[in-house]
């Protein structure tokens, strides 16, 4: 139809994406398809970015389906080393398992599993130095582990009990761990994208020889802050990882909605003339080998990678979260890249080097270890309302490293008063 | 009439707008398919098609800044902010865009946007699912700020948000989404359903921006408060036997300062409560103008009861929280001469 200017012009339509599945419909990702195992090239670490503009679309897998290691991205490492990713893997979900439980238990007010995604930071805490700087989101509490923080001590901050050296302040699994070269987790997204730039420019600046990495999930990818940190990383050519765990869902959003219909995350390093991998987020292998490429790279000055995780969020984004109520149950047990847990044990049987007995084994000992630790930090207690694990004084302190006059009045206000209310 | 709970209004108000008026668009953080994590645009997207109800990408700069964008088209965005804590990368455009449009354009291009954002503590939510950053928009000139305190106010303060022609933050207690909160944590909930204003019309109304409500009458003392304070300081003077007037606020700016000041004329005492940090907080300009304008008439000092200046902890909630406590002491304090 003609408008007023006697033009013959289409209607505008605006697109939404909308994901495939829904709750109760029938899943098939049949059109999903990856390069083989051991497809993909494997550059130089000090390849020039323009040279590597076919990684984002590919994807870099080290497990074939038989569970051997194939191709130029095997890492080739001794097998006490697989081992010890395995045992990393379950002992992350058999943590999980148990603080979840803990919270339907009513023992804390919060907590996010990491469940069909433990490789992501198990295979990143065995490739990076014990002393790499790590910028985790949220759901990287396997590189505490892999790291073998104390259990305890993890289960403490959940707990916001007596022994959490965080004082109960935050949010359980916000944990902040120095020692383990762990930054305090924020609950804002991406925030601590450009502060891994940044950690990696001062250690640049400095002379040093330690490198930092962080993680956000690919939803996250749309805040602005990502942007940010990619400038920075590319313009000063940071020594840093910067990882994308794209597990296909935020919150109730599909991918689509932080712009997987266009292009693929990894792709995003392209604009920046960051270097950029995609890989097999379940294939423990493949996560260490790119990891250990990156590292490289960026402790022989290379500059910075952008690794994108191709993975599957298998539980609810939270415990505040219901996911039957936005995507099929049938999701999580189709997704083509199977469980990381699942892949590493069927490589170790197939290299003869393990079976369902010391899988079995090694599950009890975890179940155990799990158990005990739990019980030693509950002796420490557990979130209530009503009782309190922390003197009240101890809101004031730290806000600023010497406590001004307002600040300390307001703490004896708040003595006087519970005092006088007797309370 | 039906009984709705504060959830349950809001979403009629976006319904009813929507219906009325199709350039009304809501837009945010899984306020889609799934109607939004506290369940507020539930329905909307199967009723009003995606297009006009649409989930967005995890960018706040980006969802405040497109509803800016559609707003100079002419349509009348809602966007959400999922909590408030998670606002500030969109200050920019809400703070030197949105608040400005109207004025730097001379009137040509204007901003009618409602943000909605859940805010507030008592959840167990920590520092960035707690926060009451409503000071930081009354303090910008040209942004109006509402924050309703019942089901039946939170509908038709809504509908007059989104009616308003200008940007408006529109903050939800969360505390108080499913029932009244009188701040005693640890006794049983009281659903809306047992709360007259949970009586809301399914229809069209407006509470209009700009007034408050006088919730109690009385002549001791004046109470000013919004949001979950307003139960607080209810429960409190129930409690405690004062005959104090209690007025919920309901839009901080514009402020109903004629209200208040014949409130405080009247009763010659005032006590400000709110959850958000003491400084710089709204209740220093609420007792910088009752002092200005009422100082004749005052028997003692303002006092404020709020949040300290502290992040919010997490497990320390109820130490925080300006609870009966701390406001029953002020009250005290305050009636003491």
């Amino acid at each position: 139809m003609a408008d007023e200017a006697g033009r013959n012009l289409r209607p505008l339509t605006l697109h939404v994406p909308e994901p495939k599945f829904r709750p109760g419909d029938a899943v098939s990702f049949d059109d999903m398809v990856f390069p083989e195992a051991g497809s993909v090239a494997r550059p130089p670490v000090d390849a020039d970015p323009s040279t590597l503009r076919d990684l984002p679309f590919s994807l870099i897998r080290v497990l074939d389906p038989e569970g051997k290691a194939v191709g130029p991205w095997d890492p080739r490492l001794p097998v006490e080393r697989v081992k010890h990713m395995l045992r990393g893997m379950m002992l992350t979900r058999t943590y999980d398992d148990r603080m979840f439980r803990a919270q339907r238990q009513g023992k804390t007010s919060f907590y996010m599993k990491c469940t069909g995604e433990e490789a992501v930071a198990i295979a990143a805490a065995e490739a990076l130095h014990r002393d790499d700087m790590c910028f985790p989101s949220y759901r990287q509490q396997g590189l505490l582990i892999g790291r073998e923080w104390p259990l305890v001590d993890m289960m403490c901050q959940v707990y916001s009990n007596a022994g959490d050296r965080l004082k109960g302040r935050q949010l359980p699994i916000m944990y902040s761990v120095k020692d383990a070269g762990f930054f305090s987790i924020s609950g804002n997204l991406a925030t601590q994208y450009p502060q891994a730039v940044g950690w990696a420019m001062a250690s640049a600046v400095k002379g040093d020889t330690r490198i930092a990495a962080s993680w956000v999930g690919e939803g996250s990818t749309a805040e602005g802050d990502f942007h940010s940190a990619c400038i920075f990383a590319s313009v000063y050519r940071a020594p840093v990882i910067l990882n994308i765990v794209n597990n296909q869902w935020a919150i109730s959003s599909f991918a689509g909605f932080a712009g997987a219909e266009a292009t693929t995350f990894a792709a995003r390093g392209l604009g920046y003339g960051i270097a950029a991998l995609r890989v097999d987020g379940n294939d423990a292998l493949a996560v260490y080998a790119a990891t250990e490429w990156a590292a490289e790279r960026a402790r022989t000055n290379c500059g910075p990678t952008l690794i994108e995780h191709f993975t599957y969020r298998v539980e609810a984004h939270s415990t505040s979260d219901d996911p039957s109520a936005y995507r099929s149950a049938e999701e999580a047990k189709n997704f083509p890249l199977g469980d990381p847990i699942e892949r590493l044990k069927q490589h170790l049987i197939r290299l003869g080097e393990w079976d369902e007995a010391s899988h079995d084994a090694l599950q009890a000992e975890l179940t155990e270890q799990v158990r005990a630790a739990g019980r030693e930090a509950e002796k420490l207690g557990v979130l209530s309302g009503t009782a309190f694990n922390h003197g009240f004084e101890t809101i004031f302190e730290d806000v600023f490293a010497e406590m001004p006059q307002h600040l300390k009045e307001q703490s004896e206000q708040m003595a006087e008063e519970r005092r006088a209310a007797g309370v | 009439m039906t009984t709705m709970n504060m959830i349950q209004a809001i979403n009629s108000a976006m319904d009813v707008t929507m219906e009325r008026d199709n350039g009304v668009v809501v837009m945010g953080e899984d306020v889609g398919y799934f109607g939004g994590v506290f369940r507020a645009t539930a329905g909307l997207q199967k009723k009003y098609g995606k297009t006009r109800v649409f989930d967005t990408p995890i960018n706040e700069c980006g969802i405040i800044g497109v509803a800016v964008g559609m707003a100079a088209y002419g349509m009348r965005p809602v966007p959400e902010i999922q909590f408030a804590d998670y606002i500030y990368p969109g200050l920019d455009q809400l703070i030197s865009e949105a608040a400005r449009l109207r004025y730097r354009s001379a009137g040509e291009f204007t901003c009618p946007i409602t943000v909605r954002s859940p805010f507030g503590g008592g959840i167990f939510g920590g520092q960035t699912h707690s926060q009451s950053p409503e000071g930081i928009f009354t303090h910008v000139a040209g942004l109006k700020t509402v924050i309703p305190s019942n089901p039946y106010d939170a509908k038709g303060l809504l509908i007059a948000a989104i009616e308003d022609p200008d940007p408006v933050l529109f903050f939800e207690p969360k505390r108080i989404y499913n029932g009244p909160f009188d701040g005693h944590y640890d006794r049983p909930v009281q659903p809306w359903s047992k709360h007259a204003s949970s009586e809301v019309p399914e229809g069209y109304y407006t509470v209009p921006l700009g007034k408050a409500a006088v919730v109690r009458a009385g002549e001791a003392v004046t109470i000013l408060c919004y949001g979950t304070m307003v139960h607080v300081a209810l429960g409190v003077v129930e409690a405690s036997g004062i005959d104090a007037e209690v007025i919920d606020l309901r839009t901080l700016l514009p402020l109903d300062i004629d209200t208040i000041q014949a409130s405080v004329e009247k009763t010659g005492r005032c006590v400000i409560v709110h959850e958000a940090t003491r400084t710089g907080g709204f209740g220093a300009e609420l007792s910088a103008q009752v002092q200005e304008r009422c100082f004749p008439y005052l028997e003692a000092p303002i006092e404020r009861v709020t949040g300290w200046d502290t992040p919010y902890p997490h497990s320390l909630e109820w130490a925080y929280f300006p609870g009966p406590v701390r406001l029953g002491e002020a009250l005290k304090r305050v009636m003491k001469d």
